[in-house]
């Protein structure tokens, strides 16, 4: 029974995977959505990844980072430097962009995650600033302020781009829910409600607010290493205050904790800036309007701390056939 | 059962200027029941920080025996490690995990007993969910002792206020703790649910082979269940034996009822 209940679940999940990541693939390639539009939407994915970034340390480790954009930089240009200077093959190349990211994480981690308060929101905010000078500077690995271009085959082909980042978006997602819904994920739960409650129950505090910063330092440098090929272009700029901050709403908007709730925040607040182009300059004016009646109105976010499910949307349909049925 | 579980030598803290506790000596033998009791402000909970690492000791020595027999120095370690090798604890102001569920709650405290990795999780493989049933029917177990069994689904923080304090023992129990430290655990409850409360710590004490030990105002829970009582004032040890010695105490009636009682007697 509950072996059924397990691979019916599986096969939900994989259908549902499948047709976000292929179909739209296939309808971009024959032309049914135009390349702009497919442009904004795999951008929204990127936007995603980070956006669940910002969350792992926001919503579910329960600290503030103010520098996420900073991992983003280091995984686009750690990825460009070992694909056009060593010759990486490309996802091997985004995989190390990555996992410098991740360590770096980690040494920022090391010396600000023993102190409590906004601490961390001062260190990161500062890091992701300084990164930003560094790279300006840093002339023979980044171009300098100009930039450093990066063709490949996701700036040249929309259907492949969407499909390696939404794909890429929709496996971290389901692997990051698999890790959330599990041992580890209740530890790092419990550091964000009581530090010392979780302490005394045999939690290492220091040690899972470091895996969470660790993992969402991964993300982000993840999320640069896919922006840096689908672009085809990357400046210092990628790594400053005010892209952090940009991130920080999605979450802010889509329910802290909630990682659903950021992709969605993502997906809609990017479509949103471009759809409002059309008011030009009241362009920004009416943006954060909008962010404001959210908050007006649904201060926990869009989905609070909830997360969306298929598998229960799935049962609630079939639940109402089900009572419909009864109904004749 | 003679064996010594927990020694104190002692232990002192200070605060600033202020000597919380000045030379706290005790001797807990396994499966005892301890009470440890005091005026308010006596240094009864930060005698409870030092034996569980929320505190370091300024000065003094503080050995615990695991159930491997080797001996560990408690004022070495953070509370998360003392967790492992067997000491758990209640808090006097409840500190439960609020917004996750009664069962994630206990859940939490057997991350310890956990027989999967990191890589088991993400990739959903049939160890995980064999280690998750495990742990799972485990934490039912322990919440149907308490009869708290059938509110798992619950957040921990929307229970009534005596649950809330079942539940934090159950937590404590399911670290697989040799001793147990209760800092208050009928504060807030009812005559009946003290009553109810005895009951329920001798069962678990031969249940679970514990030795406790126990900070409590309510005077009646004390003398009715503990074997040997511990009283603290102004962070010293004033007396120390059996509950019927205690009673008649002087320095103990003084402690709690002043000088002028002691004059009246």
């Amino acid at each position: 029974m509950k072996t059924t209940v397990r691979m019916r679940n599986f096969i939900l999940l994989a259908a549902v995977a499948v047709a976000v990541v292929f179909l739209p693939g296939l309808l971009i390639k024959i032309g049914v959505i135009d390349a702009y539009t497919a442009q904004i939407f795999t951008l929204a994915g990127i936007n995603a990844i980070m956006a669940i970034s910002v969350n792992i340390i926001c919503g579910v480790t329960g600290q503030l980072s103010l520098g996420q954009a900073g991992f983003m930089a280091i995984g686009a240009y750690v990825c460009i430097w070992f694909s056009q200077a060593m010759h990486f093959p490309l996802p091997l190349a985004m995989v190390t962009g990555a996992l410098f990211a991740a360590v770096a994480g980690f040494f920022i981690g090391f010396p600000t995650l023993k102190l409590s308060g906004d601490y961390l929101a001062i260190v990161t905010l500062g890091f992701g600033e300084i990164l930003r000078v560094i790279f300006v500077n840093l002339k023979v690995f980044t171009g300098g302020a100009n930039g450093k271009r990066f063709t490949t085959i996701l700036a040249a082909s929309a259907d492949i781009a969407w499909i390696v980042i939404i794909g890429t978006l929709a496996a971290v997602v389901i692997f990051l829910q698999n890790f959330l819904r599990s041992t580890y994920g209740r530890a790092i739960f419990s550091v964000r409600e009581d530090e010392i409650a979780a302490n005394s129950n045999g939690i290492s505090v220091f040690k899972y607010k470091m895996t969470g910063f660790v993992v969402a330092a991964f993300v982000a440098g993840l999320a640069g290493a896919l922006y840096a090929p689908f672009i085809g272009f990357v400046k210092p700029d990628l790594s400053s205050f005010n892209r952090s901050v940009d991130y920080l709403i999605y979450v802010v908007l889509g329910g802290m904790g909630s990682v659903t709730g950021s992709v969605i925040a993502a997906f809609v607040l990017t479509y949103l800036q471009e759809f409002l182009r059309f008011l030009k300059e009241y362009r920004l004016l009416i943006y954060p309007v909008i962010l404001i009646l959210v908050m007006l109105f649904r201060p926990q976010g869009l989905l609070g701390m909830k997360e969306f499910s298929f598998v229960r949307a799935w049962q609630r349909v079939t639940a109402r056939r089900g009572a419909k049925d009864v109904g004749k | 059962m003679s064996d010594v579980l927990l020694r104190v030598d002692d232990i002192s803290i200070v605060f600033g200027g202020l000597r919380a506790v000045g030379g706290f000596s005790c001797e807990l033998k396994t499966g005892e029941l301890v009470g440890l009791i005091g005026p308010n402000g006596a240094g009864k909970t930060t005698v409870f920080n030092m034996l569980s690492g929320v505190y370091t000791p300024t000065e003094g020595s503080i050995c615990f025996t695991d159930a491997r027999g080797r001996v560990h120095s408690v004022h070495e370690k953070k509370p998360f490690q003392l967790s492992k090798i067997g000491i758990a604890r209640t808090f006097q102001n409840i500190r439960l995990f609020g917004n996750l569920t009664v069962e994630d709650n206990v859940l939490i405290a057997m991350h310890s007993q956990r027989e999967i990795n990191p890589l088991d999780a993400i990739f959903r493989t049939p160890r995980f969910y064999r280690d998750e049933e495990r742990l799972r029917a485990k934490t039912l177990e322990l919440l149907a002792l308490f009869k708290i069994d059938s509110k798992k689904e619950e957040l921990a923080s929307n229970l009534p206020y005596g649950e809330q304090r079942k539940l934090e023992i159950v937590r404590a129990l399911a670290t697989n703790p040799r001793l147990l430290l209760l800092d208050e655990p009928a504060a807030g409850m009812n005559p009946q649910e003290t009553q109810e409360l005895m009951g329920l710590i001798s069962f678990i004490r031969k249940q679970f082979n514990l030795t406790i030990l126990l900070i409590e105002h309510d005077m009646k829970l004390v003398m009715g269940i503990c074997e040997r009582l511990i009283v603290l004032d102004y962070g010293r040890t004033i007396a120390a034996g059996l509950p019927a010695e205690i009673k008649e105490n002087p320095a103990v009636i003084k402690a709690y009822l002043g000088e002028e009682a002691m004059i009246d007697a």
